[in-house]
């Protein structure tokens, strides 16, 4: 894994900018290159929202991604918009309470997780998005206690500390999805 | 090393302009730099300084004047049709030989335009900031950590010769995080013996002005003002170059579109073409020495640029005309994407510009 490129969609206030720079920080404790790029300015405000998450072993180029790796589609519209951009190769999370149409490429691998389904009936209906982030880094072999520790630490301010144990609840929950 | 921290672009230069010791932030609102105002907000009442948000850009950049006036580091910042406002206020800076820091982080134009980013204001930070002769040290940083090193760096020049230093950014790079380390080399200011900082009696008073009705007085201004950019010109043209040594294209870009042509060449040297970068950290003084050298070897110099295409005149210039250099571009908040750059790239290496 030389460099991987991330995109998360979905609606403003699904925390898709919060997970982008979760995965960031933990790419950082990792010593690894990071950067992440929010979608800014109107579609923040109860539109679309959405952002590029660069990792990699070498310098970051360009911080756009627009031919992503990994897709992280939170609602339909994301679906719709971003389905053909992803690499031959690459993988498609999709969070299946929201989005009933199955993924139509078929050469891309697709992870379909009830993910707020799943965050309503275990009393964290914010946390979808830590959901669909714990089954990221449960398939692709990065669910390091450390690093996801010091991560969280770092995104999750002193005023929200009660919200570190629901965050790792929510991570583990989509681990093991 | 110290830790690094993940920053988003605005973010860094907020926190570098407060380690250079500025303590004085006057703006006004508008996206997308207005993280810079909002960490002010948060930062400079804990520790002594002053924040305060102007009725308005004209209003924050004639307090920069008078805080410059008094000696202190002070800064302002805006985005594209908020500088146009300051392009008065930016004058009368330079006719007073005042140090200050401006910061646009650019989006589409011209008019209201939009909110994405954009590298239209080219011109108007190079070449007509407002009326006048005068010229701004214009930095481009192309990464966060820049954002950071490049804020301490335009208020020491701008101490140093007694001008305006602009940090010239996008949105993009505004809007970004990256990891950043604040252990950041500030030197001392240098005095200030013009300062009006008081004469306690004991010397004659300091006067800060731009208003010169004597035409001798006033070009003899202009001249000693001119030997100071002339040696800056000289001395502190900045540059990255990457993967020059054997290029046969050059690529010319800065800040985003330098970020996006690097992709391209990556991809363009897999596939065995001789490509390069030069990228302009000062946009004035502009770097035109590596261009002069680049134009000896070349075939091409393709300006990869988020306008209809500012900074290719200067290219030009540099390069004296002796090789083609043609234009890759999108513009009103569009980036150019890598495939693009390279595309242009693979047409030059297929024959050359038309």
């Amino acid at each position: 894994m030389a460099t991987t490129q991330y995109l998360f969609a979905g609606f403003g206030g699904q925390g898709i900018l919060f997970s982008g720079k979760f995965l960031a920080y933990k790419g950082l404790t990792e010593e690894k290159q990071v950067s992440w790029l929010p979608s800014y300015g109107p579609e923040m405000r109860g539109g679309t929202a959405s952002c590029s998450v660069i990792i990699s072993d070498t310098p970051v180029g360009s911080p756009i991604v627009s031919k992503p790796d990994v897709l992280i589609a939170m609602n339909l519209p994301s679906l719709d918009k971003y389905e053909d951009a992803v690499v031959s190769g690459g993988t498609i999370y999709v969070d299946s309470t929201l989005i009933e149409r199955k993924v139509k490429r078929t050469d891309v691998t697709v992870h379909y997780i009830p993910a707020t389904g799943l965050a309503n009936e275990n009393g964290m209906p914010t946390l979808a998005n830590m959901i669909i982030v714990g089954k990221i880094l449960g398939e692709s072999n990065q669910f390091t206690d450390d690093s996801i520790n010091a991560a969280l630490g770092k995104v999750i301010s002193a005023r929200h500390a009660d919200m570190l144990d629901f965050n790792l609840k929510a991570l583990n929950l989509g681990k093991n999805n | 090393m110290a830790d690094k921290v993940l920053m988003k672009g605005n973010e860094a230069i907020a926190e570098a302009a407060i380690i250079a010791g500025c303590r004085h932030y006057f703006g006004y609102p508008i996206t997308p730099q207005t993280e810079i105002a909002a960490y002010m907000a948060k930062r400079m009442p804990k520790i002594g300084g002053c924040f305060l948000q102007a009725e308005s850009e004209i209003a924050a950049i004639n307090m920069v004047y008078g805080v410059a006036s008094t000696g202190h580091r002070v800064m302002t910042s805006s985005s594209s049709p908020g500088i146009s406002l300051k392009g008065e206020g930016l004058s009368y800076l330079a006719g007073a030989d005042l140090p200050s820091l401006i910061v646009n982080v650019q989006r589409g134009g011209p008019g209201l335009g939009g909110i994405q980013p954009s590298q239209s204001d080219y011109y108007q930070a190079t070449k007509a900031g407002g009326h006048g002769d005068f010229r701004m040290i214009v930095l481009a940083p192309a990464s966060v950590q820049e954002m950071a090193d490049l804020t301490v760096k335009g208020f020491e020049l701008a101490d140093t010769y007694r001008m305006t230093s602009m940090i010239l950014a996008d949105g993009t790079m505004g809007q970004m995080m990256e990891p950043v380390s604040l252990d950041l080399d500030v030197k001392p200011a240098p005095e200030k013996p013009w300062a009006t900082t008081g004469t306690n009696l004991e010397r004659e008073h300091n006067i800060v002005n731009s208003l010169f009705l004597s035409p001798e007085k006033l070009e003899e201004e202009n001249f000693k003002r001119y030997e100071r950019y002339k040696y800056i010109e000289e001395n502190e043209a900045m540059y990255e170059e990457y993967m020059m040594d054997d290029a046969e294209i050059c690529i010319a870009a800065f800040g985003i579109a330098a970020r996006v042509a690097k992709n391209a060449i990556n991809e363009a040297r897999a596939q065995g073409i001789k490509v390069g970068l030069i990228r302009p950290i000062t946009l004035w003084p502009f770097p035109n020495a590596p261009f002069k050298k680049a134009a000896e070897s070349v075939k091409q110099i393709i300006s990869v640029e988020l306008s209809m295409g500012q900074m290719i005149d200067d290219i030009k210039l540099a390069s004296e005309c002796r090789v083609p250099v043609t234009l890759c571009n999108r513009v009103g908040g569009m980036i150019p994407s890598p495939e693009q750059v390279l595309e242009a790239i693979i047409e030059a290496n297929n024959g050359g510009a038309k």
